[in-house]
């Protein structure tokens, strides 16, 4: 980057820029390093998997654990792969999903076969622990009592009925396609957050969703589950799935919780967070307590302070994947513009590419990229570059190609080199164009960066994920605020930094005639 | 034959299907100020364009001082000849003094020369010294165009190319300007090309007049020549257009 030789606050900005990047991931890393006993507990995006991987992590942190959580990943297969590729140590797993899902496997999903098909893939099942949580579809009762159905069988006669279902069920083989095949279905549903499924049962938007049978929250909504009169749901028993890597003394640790959770005693547990309000934090305290696994008192005050550590934690990473996918933004954006805006065909076609890729769903790229890069955060920060990436090389070849000509040609006429050119006419006078395209992608990356949380990178988005699961608004907020205040802020720091390296008379277009 | 500064040899220039310059031949004298004067869309800004290499023609041959120009050695070539061109083309993000003396500094002049030229400069073209950290957006026209004069000359470059500097200035600044550029033809011995579409002016500020139409030469000579004999009733138009 020879052109920033020319200006010495460039210079001192990417600096400083650099040292706190480093800073970010070496307190990061020291973070990872410090304690020899770490485990790394995973959870799918709804609540009984929060509250079971928080039990878990719990009953981990008394045995004195370091434990790592990445709630929330969204899709089985995304949480599946973390584990097989060692990112994720355990997560809760249902026989059912276990065996259609991933192991495409039709039989009876027994512990033994199960595990049979798994020993190729390094991950293991553990006993269940003891509740079934099977699929259920459910409509709210007074609905049902005015259609006068209680079967699945009743309901495909219901023509005008509104079915809004999770994603995930609507594309399992053990979900809704299954189910048409075996009742044949002709209604067509909408794919909706799970989240978000009851509130829209409530207002009345959708009148069937996909349920689980050991949700808390079914009470709440007053809804009726509709009884699967041709069996075709398979069971779906909870239990640890974990690395057969993992040390007997971990796996002993999980095991003092087979066989203790009924469904009646998971319905409970679950309503106490969707009905009760407690977080996952307390309701997990409380039943191992209650269990006596462990002692009560010692519990609330810890999860208390970890409250704000995991906020300040969320907020430094979210910091650092913005950062660090910004920075490679920058680091291939402005040399690749700079080279390539004098050719009309090349910069079209590099802004084809990168406008391509701004146009694929956040979602999508990131679940694109997982069978590349894993799931974590080089996945995320790996496609905030690619998102950043636009904006920088757009504004870019467009500051450059727009400078007046015949400045370009004064530039030429007085005998400059090209690099003297390049540094001492048009990069200053294409500067505050290329600061706002580096100011859009920081905007653009901090709000993408929530994203991140589906597939285990953590940041902000992971409260708003848990939120998004709960129904939260509170815990959505967590993250949405300092998200925002992140966004803020970015604005400001860009303001001052323009105003440092670029003179006023340059930023309000006063270019003479 | 003394060695023209400019000499251009059978040169060809097109853009797109119109051909503004077929096989045209010419030489412009050293040491003195030649005008080189025409309609617009004669062919008067090609040719000194050509000059510094902006404009690469089709075919033919420039020669400044007697040495091709070419691709590789273009750029040293240009150190040796100042450009000044109409509405000043000053970079908007440097001072006066840094728009004037930004070459001597690239070329690693020492700080003490710069300091000196600048200041020798901006007396002869008298600007207040007031003006030395002033951007360009808070200049005159006339003042801006000055400024390009003195970056033009900082180097002191052996041929100054001027493409209708003076045409945008109101004619009181037009005739103060007149007065500098006169003194300046006096202070330092150079190769001027003037590029300008108005008759006056040629006649006040060269010594030599090159009359373009339509991308050929109509007329060229001394002031004198051009004054008593013009060449076709398009020379003769030319002193009609400019009185007006």
């Amino acid at each position: 980057m020879k052109w920033c030789v020319a200006n010495p606050l460039v210079l001192s900005v990417l600096r400083s820029l650099l040292m706190s990047l480093c800073l970010i991931a070496n307190t990061a890393m020291a973070q990872a390093s410090d304690e020899p006993l770490s485990i790394t507990v995973g959870s799918k995006n709804f609540n009984e998997n929060y509250l079971l991987a928080e039990v878990i992590s719990q009953l981990f942190e008394h045995a004195g654990y370091e434990v790592d959580r990445k709630f929330g990943m969204t899709g089985t297969m995304v949480i599946y792969e973390a584990l097989r590729t060692g990112e994720v140590d355990v997560y809760v797993e249902y026989t059912g999903t276990l065996g259609q899902v991933i192991l495409n496997y039709d039989g009876e999903p027994s512990l033994e076969n199960l595990n049979a098909r798994l020993t190729g893939e390094g991950v293991e099942i553990l006993p269940s622990f003891g509740f079934n949580n099977t699929y259920a579809l459910a409509i709210k009762r007074e609905y049902a009592d005015q259609l006068g159905i209680s079967t699945i069988s009743e309901l495909v006669a219901q023509a005008d009925i509104e079915m809004g279902f999770s994603i995930e069920f609507l594309n399992r083989a053990d979900g809704w396609p299954g189910l048409v095949s075996t009742y044949g279905f002709s209604q067509r549903p909408t794919g909706m957050d799970h989240g978000l499924a009851y509130q829209a049962i409530d207002d009345g938007t959708i009148d069937v969703t996909d349920a689980y049978s050991t949700d808390g929250d079914l009470d709440r909504y007053d809804l009726q589950l509709l009884e699967d009169d041709l069996e075709f749901f398979p069971r779906y028993f909870g239990a640890p799935l974990i690395n057969a890597e993992l040390p007997v003394d971990a796996r002993n640790i999980i095991d003092r919780l087979t066989g203790r959770i009924d469904d009646a005693r998971m319905r409970d547990l679950n309503g106490r967070v969707m009905l009760d309000g407690k977080s996952f934090a307390e309701v997990a305290g409380e039943f191992l307590a209650e269990e006596g696994l462990v002692a009560l008192s010692d519990n609330t005050s810890a999860t208390a302070t970890s409250m704000w550590s995991r906020l300040w934690r969320n907020t430094l990473i979210h910091v650092q994947l913005t950062l660090i996918a910004l920075f490679l933004g920058c680091a291939v954006g402005l040399p690749l513009g700079i080279s390539i805006y004098r050719s009309r065909r090349l910069s079209r076609s590099m802004l084809y590419i990168a406008g391509l890729l701004q146009t694929v769903p956040s979602i999508a790229l990131l679940a694109l990229m997982i069978p590349l890069f894993g799931i974590g955060q080089t996945t995320a920060i790996i496609a905030l570059f690619m998102y950043s990436l636009l904006p920088i090389l757009r504004s870019t070849i467009t500051a450059l190609l727009t400078i007046d000509p015949v400045l370009k040609r004064g530039a030429e006429a007085l005998g400059m080199t090209r690099s003297q050119q390049l540094v001492h006419v048009l990069l200053p006078l294409a500067l505050p164009n290329v600061l706002t395209g580096v100011k859009t992608a920081a905007i653009i990356s901090i709000g993408t960066a929530t994203l991140a949380a589906f597939i285990g990178a953590g940041g902000l988005g992971e409260p708003i994920v848990t939120g998004l699961a709960l129904n939260d608004t509170s815990l959505i907020l967590q993250g949405a605020i300092p998200a925002a205040g992140l966004a803020i802020l970015t604005e400001l720091l860009f303001d001052v930094l323009e105003r440092s390296l670029v003179k006023p008379h340059m930023l309000v277009g006063q270019l003479p005639t | 034959m003394p060695i023209p500064c400019i000499e251009y040899s059978n040169i060809t220039k097109s853009y797109g299907d119109k051909t503004i310059l077929d096989g045209l031949s010419l030489r412009i004298t050293a040491n003195i100020t030649t005008a080189i004067v025409g309609a617009s869309g004669s062919g008067k800004s090609t040719l000194i364009q050509l000059a510094n290499g902006l404009i690469i023609p089709e075919r033919g041959q420039v020669s400044v001082f007697g040495s091709a120009i070419n691709s590789q050695n273009i750029t040293d070539n240009r150190l040796a000849i100042g450009y000044s061109v109409q509405g000043a083309g000053l970079f908007p993000h440097m001072s006066v003094y840094e728009n004037i003396t930004l070459m001597a500094t690239l070329q690693r002049w020492s700080e003490q020369d710069t300091e000196l030229r600048f200041h020798a400069l901006m007396q002869l073209l008298e600007l207040d010294q007031e003006l030395r950290d002033r951007y360009p957006f808070s200049l005159s026209g006339g003042q801006q165009q000055r400024v390009s004069l003195c970056r033009a000359m900082m180097l002191n470059p052996p041929l100054l190319l001027l493409d209708e500097p003076f045409s945008a200035l109101d004619p009181v600044t037009r005739d103060s300007i007149h007065r500098e550029f006169l003194k300046l033809q006096h202070a330092e011995t150079r190769s001027m090309v003037l590029v300008t579409h108005d008759m006056f002016e040629a006649i006040k500020l060269a010594q030599e007049i090159i009359v373009m139409c339509d991308g050929r030469i109509e007329q060229q000579g001394s002031v004198a020549e051009i004054q008593n004999n013009p060449a076709s009733d398009y020379v003769q138009a030319l002193f009609e257009a400019g009185g007006q």
